[in-house]
């Protein structure tokens, strides 16, 4: 086993087990708290998959900005949900059932890819260069990336507005 | 090496954990966690693709930055709209918003 493996199989289960506390516990404070212990994992993978500039914003933006958000979305609103009360719907068996179909389905797929035991490939260029490259490039996303831009400014004045009104 | 089947594989984990959060979960704001899950799921598939076939193409990075801001966008909404239920309804139980089932 590399050093690679083992370093996969950590964050792997890092994930995982964190992803896992995020859907269970009942204090929804913790729940954010595991979510930001998934993300880092994900950053993790991303810096293993070349990723840099991904690992960073990773950190940045999800672990800076959204977890942070909801946790204090959940300040704001966590009267009577902290109780006795059952935090999963009645219907929670199926849900489970459904989970576990969709990981059934999703691993046979991958199982049958025909690339699946591919290894990373020489890298061509500077993935860093390459990629700020092809977001400023008109040939490439450049329509894409400013879109978006509108997206996140629209939904930023949406999301005033709606919590904003009286 | 990691072969590519083993991303595969965590991140088809990842999204049915997500998925199994977003469908039992009652409080709202878990039901959106469950979603940041998937989204993250979705992301580290791209990734991979990207690093594990022609990495020329920056094609599977791009997409992973656009997830990140439809991301932001979504639980900005989401959460907005929480909130703003919580204040007129008081609470943000999902099976409680029944307003507009007859």
């Amino acid at each position: 086993m590399t050093v690679d493996q083992v370093i996969f199989f950590l964050v792997g289960a890092l994930i995982l087990v964190s992803a896992l506390m995020v859907v269970t516990t009942r204090n929804l404070i913790h729940a954010a708290l595991w979510l930001i212990a998934t993300l880092f994992g994900a950053a993790v993978l991303y810096a293993t998959l070349d990723a840099t500039f991904l690992a960073v914003v990773q950190v940045v933006v999800y672990i800076g900005a959204i977890a942070i958000m909801f946790i204090f979305a959940v300040m704001l609103t966590r009267r009577n949900m902290l109780d006795d009360a059952s935090q999963t719907n009645p219907g929670w068996p199926w849900a489970a059932f459904i989970a576990l179909a969709t990981f059934a389905g999703l691993a046979l797929l991958a199982g049958q890819m025909h690339n699946a035991g591919a290894t990373q490939s020489e890298l061509f260029a500077d993935p860093l260069a390459a990629l700020s490259q092809a977001l400023i490039s008109p040939e490439a996303y450049v329509l894409p990336f400013e879109v978006a831009s509108v997206l996140l400014l629209a939904a930023l004045v949406g999301a005033v507005y709606i919590a904003n009104r009286k | 090496m990691v072969p590519l089947s083993w991303y595969i594989f965590l991140s088809a984990a990842l999204f049915s954990i997500g998925l199994y959060g977003v469908l039992a979960r009652k409080n709202a704001i878990a039901i959106l966690l469950g979603v940041e899950l998937m989204l993250n799921a979705a992301n580290i598939n791209l990734v991979s693709f990207w690093r594990y076939g022609n990495n020329a193409l920056m094609g599977g990075q791009v997409f992973a930055i656009i997830v990140f801001a439809v991301a932001a966008a979504e639980v900005a909404v989401g959460l907005a709209l929480i909130l703003s239920i919580y204040r007129s309804r008081n609470t943000i139980v999902a099976d409680e918003l029944d307003l507009m089932k007859w």
